[in-house]
């Protein structure tokens, strides 16, 4: 599998928002770097986790990857192609092949369209199935693969819990048949007993179909438990990427520790004798972020040089860690 | 059984909606030992929030109200004290920290107005020695330079100071019991952790008893000394943190305990979803409310409703069914 070529390959990704000033002689003072530098291929019919805390970059780096967000810098391949400047129309047959899975069920799906008209959207718009018949047997297929019942796809979207929305906009990605989901928190907004249920979805659909994910959350359980690999990220930068074995046994950079020892365990017998936490503060705004390795400040062993120069990711064999101690 | 601090016996609060009557809290009972942690645990709708604020008496009216049921605080029923009296004990002996700190806060108000207000309300301070006061529960928190940072408005505060705010205020009082609704949701994973382990410190110190309502098994194994978990609206186990997660009695509990993935869990094995959704409060289910999602549901349990028998020493659990 490590030579198979990556489905999706991305260089040096940035992106950046111009901060302006001024009402009349507007000028740019400064820029969000949202994502600055970063770097990371998926593999056909694997899972990369991307985690992070809000503000890391995560989403953004998904939506680049789209081209939903345009990118400042670097280059986006998928399956061979450098689509980082295609056209609208150069783009649309990769659009289909990547598909969003949103973490909001609600904003999602459009209220006033019924399941069948929702899933069969896309395929009007990228000119699949030809006549309306054949597009509702399509949907009523997707619903089932999705674990709804068909006959649901006469209904509207409120009548749907939480969960069953996400199998809805589920059913909507699969329509394209995607070789890549970008999941950016598919389950975070979904209730504990449900989360399971989409998780369950999403690893049978990729053993059934070979799907990829681009599985992008903050709960490191969740994301222990879907990713071949994972990448952390800190402030528009991925600080380690790593094998989830590798990761979760030993963590090298002192964020991701910080992110592991944050996760209580369900067991208080264990919980009771695990450290307890060991960063202070929070994280920064990127609009100046700190010098040097840019989780300095927050850092329980940062040295004089973290603060001077900016770790490059080195690869370690198993694991890249950006981190001068390591 | 030594004198509880709190005692909520079959409180029972309802509102009314388009569908009709809908009994977000049905028949809820605890206890609560001064000093002690008590997580309430369950999903969206199971009633842990609405639990909270009967017992505060801040259900909206209409449409909502407490049709039955008392919660007797240091010997003196809740339920029965007038508007008056409610208010000398909120953010006094009983003190509320909410899920969103910035719609919590007012945002026209400094932290030193906030924070030392209840000072003034309870304590008949002075504004002078409010802000005085106030600094040094800022700096109990640990909000550094908090002696400066009582001029400050929320708005210049990050999410994490926002809650170590909202946490100095509801210390002011010195109160006897804290309910931290959703404490930490709305913030980052590593300042979860710090503000959880701010208050569990802080109310060691300070004695004072806790309520955390929490959807996070892990954050309940992390802090709490005893369970309670809920289920559409109805108490369905209790027991200490240590027992409910050795010897999980109701079936909903096991399934939850089940479905979460775990850090410390072999890899590659499925998750066991509970199948089904939860109960829509305006058409529950006859008899048990988890029954219909139930792996080992059995004629009885759609017949009666379970009551909270005492299962293992001090674990109650509301299930017919024998967790074998």
């Amino acid at each position: 599998m490590p030579h198979d070529p990556p489905l999706l390959s991305v260089e040096g990704l940035k992106v950046h928002f111009p901060v302006h000033a001024g009402v009349i002689r507007r000028r740019q003072v400064g820029a969000v770097k949202a994502v600055d530098g970063v770097s990371f291929t998926v593999r056909p019919g694997e899972t990369l986790g991307l985690v992070g805390e809000s503000g890391c970059g995560k989403s953004t780096t998904g939506l680049a990857v789209l081209r939903m967000q345009a990118a400042s810098a670097g280059r986006i391949v998928f399956d061979g192609t450098d689509i980082t400047h295609s056209s609208r129309a150069a783009l649309r047959p990769f659009r289909r092949r990547m598909q969003m899975i949103y973490q909001d069920p609600f904003g999602a799906l459009d209220p006033r369209m019924t399941v069948a008209d929702i899933i069969a959207e896309p395929m009007i718009v990228h000119n699949i199935g030809t006549s309306r018949a054949e597009r509702r047997d399509r949907a009523q297929d997707l619903l089932a693969m999705v674990g709804l019942r068909p006959d649901m796809a006469t209904r509207y979207v409120h009548e749907f819990s939480g969960g069953q929305r996400q199998r809805i906009g589920i059913a909507r990605a699969l329509s394209m048949q995607p070789d890549l989901l970008i999941c950016d928190e598919p389950v975070s907004a979904l209730d504990v007993s449900i989360q399971a249920q989409i998780v369950n979805l999403f690893e049978s659909l990729q053993d059934r179909f070979g799907l990829a994910y681009l599985f992008i959350a903050h709960d490191l359980a969740v994301v222990r438990h879907m990713s071949d690999r994972i990448a952390v990220m800190y402030l528009g930068k991925i600080v380690e990427i790593a094998g989830r074995d590798a990761l979760y046994a030993r963590p090298l950079h002192p964020y991701s520790q910080a992110l592991l020892a944050s996760i209580a365990i369900p067991d208080p017998e264990l919980e009771a004798s695990r450290p307890q936490i060991s960063v202070t503060g929070e994280v920064p705004g990127a609009l100046n972020p700190p010098s040097g390795c840019r989780f300095h400040p927050r850092c329980p062993r940062a040295a004089a040089v973290c603060a001077r120069e900016e770790p490059v990711l080195r690869d370690l064999g198993e694991q890249a860690v950006a981190c001068h101690l390591v | 059984m030594a004198e509880m601090l709190l005692q909520v016996r079959n409180l029972t609060t309802r509102f009314r909606t388009e569908a009709g009557w809908v009994t977000a809290v049905d028949d809820v009972s605890f206890d609560l030992a001064a000093g002690e942690t008590l997580a309430i645990v369950g999903e969206s709708g199971s009633g842990k929030s609405v639990t909270a604020l009967s017992m505060l008496r801040l259900i909206p009216r209409p449409p909502g109200e407490i049709t039955g049921g008392s919660v007797v605080f240091e010997g003196r029923d809740l339920c029965q004290a007038t508007d008056a009296e409610m208010q000398a004990i909120r953010g006094n002996r009983i003190a509320m920290i909410f899920q969103e700190p910035m719609t919590s806060l007012n945002p026209s108000l400094t932290l030193g107005v906030q924070v030392g207000e209840p000072l003034v309300l309870h304590r008949g301070a002075n504004w002078a020695a409010a802000f005085a006061k106030a600094g040094e529960l800022l700096g109990r928190v640990r909000i550094p330079d908090a002696q400066a940072r009582v001029r400050a408005y929320p708005h210049q505060m990050s999410g994490g100071q926002r809650q170590r705010a909202m946490i100095a205020m509801a210390l002011a009082c010195q109160p006897r019991l804290i309910i931290a609704d959703e404490p930490t949701t709305a913030l980052d994973v590593t300042v979860q952790a710090q503000i959880l382990a701010l208050l569990k410190e802080l109310t060691r110190e300070t004695g004072a008893a806790l309520i955390l309502i929490t959807h996070d098994l892990g954050v309940v194994a992390r802090y709490a000394d005893r369970v309670a978990v809920m289920y559409g609206g109805r108490m369905v186990e209790t027991a200490s943190a240590r027992d409910l997660y050795k010897h999980p009695l109701h079936p909903y509990t096991r399934g939850l305990l089940a479905s979460i993935p775990r850090l410390d869990a072999p890899t590659g094995q499925k998750l066991r979803p509970i199948e089904g959704q939860p109960p829509d409060l305006a058409r529950m289910p006859a008899g048990c409310a988890f029954q219909p999602r139930c792996q080992v549901a059995q004629p009885d349990c759609t017949a009666t409703r379970p009551a909270m028998t005492e299962a293992r020493p001090q674990h109650w659990k509301a299930c017919f069914v024998d967790a074998a």
